[in-house]
Order: structure tokens, then C-alpha cells, then sequence
């Protein structure tokens, strides 16, 4: 296994593990807002500002793990 | 011009805008006998991925203290340049505009300001609101330097680690300043040892990763995008050379794939994100630096004892 296959699998292992978490956490966060919109729909306005931008703070930690795979595919060391 | 007929011209010169350079970077290249080059690979697409090129630097300062002081100007740093003289020059023709019956213009631009005013009057309360236009322009700048990269002309300054971090370190520095302002040093002190002595590691960890996150989920977001933009640039060539490939002579090499289908993806990338991260920035921005600064009525400030 070259060096390049090792690091292609790397970022591969890296990003598919990485998605795994903010994908529960945003399914999780969509889920009860689209409860909340159901129940109340006069709110929907803010439940959706509110639900997206909770889906992009989850979303940090998935793409920490975007930037280490493209570090790990791009980066000569 | 009755509408009716506006609307096709514009779309086709939208059209010929998209194929005709396409078109002419093929020729030249064909003409200067420029083939694609091979890969090093097992004749894999191949792609060059690199941060900001670095344009000029001052050699004499280079060996100084890491290469800061030479100051490179990179791609960034153009960007930089071109959103805030783009964003002073809009600014400045619209205050010199401002009547006092307002142009349908004017009326936007009032709605914007109106809204940007009553997010950090809900977020940050009414006594906060002097943060106000600090909020505005991080959003401004934010969207303007994401948005500048779709014009493949400049690279967008978000994409790079050092704006981000540094935008990032100005909000964490608005918050440390206020507090000590606010409750002065020993308190701010004494606050990292919150409930009890022994969560201060953690408090002080969690006040490095503030700002942290905040940079490099920005970074992530905006970088990630144009790294996968230009991932399917290279794949929809290589997918047009397979289908196209056949047909003899010149027309096989342009990739009229790359001219339609690129455009939805960076709507997402580019537009959405690009809002969504911007928002997400300042509003972090915003609820930190409402955690410092409590409404007055709840403390009294040292300075302010006596009242």
C-alpha cells in the first residue's frame, strides 16, 4: 500500500466516521422542529431560522472532519 | 423594451456568457498545442487543490519571527481589498442618496437595516444595541468575500484559515473586553473558576475553543465548498471528453458538460452556505457578546457604585 493509498483511505475512514454524529444530531434537531411547526404553525417562521441555524452548529464537528479529510487528500507531506 | 422580450435576450446572453469562454480556453489551448496534463497517477483526473497563491512578500523582513512581518499578499488579501472597497463605495453612494421621501431603493435599504436592528435588539436586548453595526458589517463583509469566490476571478477571503480566525479572535476580544470593562478584572478572573476551583482547565479550554469553532466551521464550510466545486468541475471535463470524445476533431474537446450543471451546485455551496455561515458567524457574535454584557439593571458596575 503506497503512501497515497493510505492517505486516501484515511481521509475516506475519516470522513465517512465524521458524518455519522452531525447526521443523528441534524436528523434529531429537524425532526422535533417539524413537530413543533406541526403543532404550532403560526410559529413556523422562527422554528425555521432557529432549526437551521441549530443544524449548522451541529454541523461543526462534521466538517472538522471535512477539513482534516481534505488535509489528509491535498496536502504533499 | 416590453419585458416579454427583455426576458429571452437576457437568458441567451446568459447562456453564450457560460459557453463562449469555455470555448475560447479550449481553443487557445488547442492552439498552443496545450494538452491537459498527464497526472502522476494511473491516469486519474488531475487536480491541483492549494490555499491562497502568495503573490509578493517583502524579502528583507522573510527571516524575521516566522515570516509574519514579511507580510505576504496573497489571493486573500486581494479579495480582502476588493469586498471593502466594494462595500465602502455602495455604502457611500447610498448615504449621499438618502431623501426624505425614499426611492423604492431607499425602502430596502431601510427594510435591511430596520431587520439587522431588530435581530440584535432580540438577541442582545435593547441596551446592546450600539453593537449593532459591528454585527452588520461582519455579515456584510462575511457574505460579500464567500460571494466573490464564485466569480472564479478572486478566491473567496472565507476560505482561508487566516480571516476566519482573525474575525473570530476580534469577537472573542469584544467579549473579554466588555466583561473586564463591565466587571472589572478580578471578577473576570474569578469567573474561570465558576462554580467550582476545579472546572477552571475547563472553563479556559472552553474559552479557547469559542472562538476556535467559530473559525473553523466557517473555514470548513466555504473551503469544503469550492474544494468540491472544483472536484466536479474536473469530473464533468472528464465526463464530457467520454461522451463527446468520439466525434472528430475540435468539438470533442470542449466540455460543454462543465457550462449548465456546475451552476446548481454552487448555489448551494456558494448562496446557501454562504448566507447560512454568515449568519450563523454573527450571531454567534452576538450571543457571546450579550453573555458579557448583561443588561445594567442586573450589576452594579465597579465604576458605577454610587448610582
Amino acid at each position: 500500500m503506497t503512501d497515497a493509498a493510505f492517505r486516501a483511505l484515511a481521509a475516506g475512514l475519516c470522513m465517512g466516521i465524521g458524518a455519522i454524529g452531525p447526521a443523528i444530531g441534524e436528523g434529531n434537531a429537524v425532526s422535533k422542529a417539524l413537530e413543533a411547526m406541526a403543532r404550532q404553525p403560526e410559529m413556523a417562521g422562527t422554528l425555521r431560522t432557529n432549526m437551521i441555524l441549530g443544524c449548522a452548529i451541529t454541523e461543526t464537528t462534521g466538517i472538522y472532519s471535512l477539513v482534516v479529510a481534505l488535509l489528509l487528500m491535498f496536502i504533499k507531506i | 423594451m416590453k419585458l416579454k422580450v427583455l426576458i429571452p435576450i437576457i437568458a441567451v446572453l446568459l447562456l453564450l456568457a457560460m459557453i463562449v469562454p469555455t470555448v475560447i480556453v479550449t481553443l487557445s489551448q488547442q492552439a498552443d498545442g496545450v494538452t491537459p496534463p498527464e497526472s502522476e497517477g494511473e491516469g486519474g483526473i488531475s487536480i491541483s487543490v492549494q490555499g491562497p497563491k502568495i503573490y509578493l512578500t517583502i524579502e528583507a523582513l522573510e527571516g524575521f519571527f516566522l515570516g509574519v512581518l514579511a507580510n505576504p499578499i496573497t489571493q486573500t488579501t486581494v479579495t480582502l481589498l476588493v469586498a471593502t472597497v466594494l462595500l465602502i463605495t455602495v455604502a457611500y453612494f447610498i448615504n449621499r442618496s438618502l431623501k426624505k421621501r425614499p426611492g423604492g431603493f431607499q425602502v430596502v435599504v431601510e427594510k435591511l437595516v430596520n431587520m439587522l436592528y431588530g435581530l440584535v435588539e432580540d438577541t442582545m436586548g435593547k441596551h446592546n444595541l450600539k453593537f449593532a453595526p459591528y454585527i452588520g458589517t461582519i455579515f456584510l463583509s462575511s457574505i460579500v468575500c464567500t460571494l466573490l469566490g464564485t466569480t472564479q476571478v478572486f478566491r473567496s477571503a472565507t476560505a482561508d484559515l487566516s480571516v476566519t480566525v482573525a474575525w473570530a479572535l476580534v469577537t472573542s476580544g469584544m467579549v473579554w473586553y466588555t466583561s473586564i470593562k463591565n466587571f472589572g478584572f478580578k471578577s473576570w478572573l474569578k469567573g474561570f473558576a465558576e462554580p467550582i476551583w476545579l472546572m477552571t482547565p475547563m472553563n479556559i479550554v472552553s474559552e479557547i475553543a469559542q472562538p476556535l469553532s467559530m473559525a473553523f466551521r466557517h473555514f470548513g464550510n466555504v473551503a469544503g465548498g469550492s474544494v468540491l466545486t472544483t472536484l466536479i468541475y474536473a469530473a464533468l471535463a472528464l465526463v464530457s471528453n467520454l461522451i463527446l470524445g468520439w466525434i472528430p476533431g475540435l468539438i470533442s474537446s470542449i466540455p460543454f458538460f462543465q457550462t449548465g450543471i456546475p451552476a446548481f451546485l454552487s448555489l448551494y455551496f456558494d448562496l446557501f452556505s454562504g448566507f447560512v455561515q454568515a449568519f450563523v458567524f454573527s450571531l454567534l457574535t452576538m450571543v457571546y457578546v450579550a453573555g458579557a454584557n448583561p443588561p445594567p439593571e442586573e450589576y452594579t458596575s465597579p465604576k458605577g457604585d454610587e448610582e
